[in-house]
């Protein structure tokens, strides 16, 4: 491995460039914090590691684009997996048509009822985690994610890309209606009741 | 300009004044006065009585401290919510009482974004900070994104200095806990394992509070399990904090509340601002405890933004959110 670049600098992990056996890798590292006790920090950086890496190879199983896993290490807490270089969603949403944001969304929220059908719940759905590249939408960023049949945690999981897109893109807050377009078309089956069941986790928050 | 500010939002009653100078804040004086129930938790109502009783001394006691004279306060301002009714109604009544006794205009603000507010204005170089308020009901992560100060993450179920009130109900410590499970924390020997639960930018604390329970239910020491609860619970909100910070790629970071009086949680929030290259900044701790003179201090923004609120339609409003806060007063 050679050419160690930041690309990326998040709240839990780095996002190293790197190469590995010829290919454009990135290495998902993730840093111990200072301001934590070095018993939680081994606890959750070997867990949320693991975790991570059995979501994305699931994941993928389940026909959802998602980085291809070259190497896990536990210990260090280290993931390497390829590079997809597209473009973040959130860059790039409030900058289209809305036509193009219609099927963007439309696309997203199939992926998204693909993981939940397979009870994939990815835990950040924000739209700096959804990146676009050759017309397709990748999942990254599977560290705070879990496996779950529950209808509260896919309703949760859903819930955290209505702030994110009412945050970010507070002018297009009509995306999380084809978001769940897209998403009735791949869990239909469960798609009414974890709609309702925003709804009520929305009602639950304080103060609304 | 001079305002002053009434908060009467949970268990306390505050009165403060401020005034405007080169757009920074000069806090003239801000007075309080705390309800403190016997047992439990706060009883609205009581709460809202212990306000009643002292709202009129308050006011002349803060207005004498200030050293100005009630004729030169421009502006009554008052906690428009989220909180408590009849705390909250009970600070509007006093805060219409005097706009109308002393004829200058009022203005009713949001409890939240006071505590950021009063961080802006009292702080020299803190602009656009993301502020983790903690305190007994709230337990937001809100930033300025989009020409509104938005929630990016909060709690899922009850505020910070809730959990650490009813664990300590639980332990019989007294109202309020978190002081005294700072204390004991520091006498801990070892750390005991408690679910750490967020989920993406928000968080959850009722896991955590149920396990802490059956630790103390189990027998083991009250100053390690003290010590576990902050732990876990501060690393988490310091996580969420930082996760908001790289979201929105912003480089300062606010403490408000109550609970941001613990010297850990502080130190938590500092090392991880240190090692992102970001300013950490905290008010002085009369104003980050709920307080008239940062409520004033909205006022005053709000009114030199143009905003202007007859008496009639001064209501207050318990589920008054951040997000719903039209920011005029920036860019």
């Amino acid at each position: 491995m050679t050419d160690k670049t930041i690309l990326y600098k998040g709240a839990e992990a780095e996002i190293v460039v790197s190469k590995y056996l010829g290919f454009d890798v990135v290495l998902k590292k993730r840093v111990v914090k200072g301001y934590r006790l070095a018993k939680i920090n081994d606890m959750l950086i070997s867990s949320r590691t693991r975790e991570e890496a059995k979501l994305i190879s699931e994941a993928r199983q389940s026909g959802v684009c998602v980085p291809i896993i070259y190497d896990v290490d536990l210990q260090k807490g280290v993931i390497t997996m390829s590079y997809i270089k597209g473009k973040r969603v959130k860059d790039i949403l409030n900058d289209i048509s809305e036509d193009e944001r219609k099927k963007l969304c439309i696309k997203i929220g199939q992926s998204i009822g693909n993981l939940h059908k397979n009870d994939i719940i990815h835990g950040d759905i924000t739209t700096s985690n959804i990146i676009l590249l050759d017309d397709m939408v990748y999942f990254i960023d599977f560290g705070l994610g879990e496996k779950s049949s529950e209808i509260e945690a896919k309703g949760v999981d859903l819930h955290v890309l209505t702030e994110a897109i009412e945050s970010t893109h507070s002018k297009y807050s009509n995306c999380f209606e084809y978001v769940l377009e897209g998403y009735r078309k791949t869990n239909g089956k469960e798609a009414k009741k974890i709609i309702l069941k925003i709804d009520e986790i929305v009602r639950r928050g304080r103060y609304r | 300009m001079i305002c002053l500010g009434i908060e009467g939002t949970a268990h306390s009653i505050g009165v403060g004044l401020v005034k405007e100078k080169n757009n920074s804040c000069i806090v003239l004086s801000n007075e309080i006065k705390i309800y403190k129930p016997e047992k439990g938790g706060i009883h609205p109502r009581e709460a809202a009585n212990h306000h009643a009783t002292y709202i009129a001394d308050l006011i002349s006691d803060s207005i004498k401290k200030s050293g100005i004279d009630k004729s030169q306060v421009d502006l009554v301002s008052f906690s428009k919510g989220p909180g408590l009714g009849p705390c909250l109604r009970t600070a509007a009544t006093a805060a219409r009482a005097l706009s109308l006794s002393i004829n200058k205009p009022i203005i009713g603000v949001n409890h939240c974004v006071a505590h950021l507010e009063i961080g802006r204005g009292t702080l020299k170089d803190c602009i656009d900070p993301v502020l983790l308020y903690t305190s007994g009901a709230n337990t937001q992560v809100i930033g300025f994104a989009e020409g509104r100060y938005r929630v990016f993450g909060e709690t899922l179920d009850v505020g910070i200095g809730n959990c650490l009130d009813k664990f300590g109900r639980i332990a019989n410590l007294s109202f309020p806990c978190g002081p005294k499970i700072e204390q004991l924390a520091l006498n801990a020997t070892k750390y005991l394992d408690l679910p750490y639960s967020i989920k993406g930018m928000d968080i959850a604390f009722s896991g955590l509070l149920t396990a802490a329970e059956t630790l103390y239910k189990k027998g083991e020491k009250l100053e390690d399990i003290c010590f576990s609860l902050q732990e876990t619970a501060f690393a988490a909100l310091t996580e969420i904090t930082e996760r908001a910070m790289a979201h929105t790629e912003k480089k300062q970071v606010l403490l408000g509340g109550g609970v941001a009086a613990n010297k850990r949680l502080r130190d938590m929030v500092d090392t991880m601002a240190k090692e992102r290259d970001a300013t950490f900044f905290v008010p002085e701790k009369s104003l980050c405890v709920d307080n008239g003179a940062m409520i004033a201090w909205l006022g005053v923004l709000m009114y030199n933004s143009g905003v202007r609120m007859k008496v009639e339609n001064s209501f207050i409003n318990q589920r008054f959110r951040a997000d719903m806060v039209d920011v005029t007063w920036r860019d």
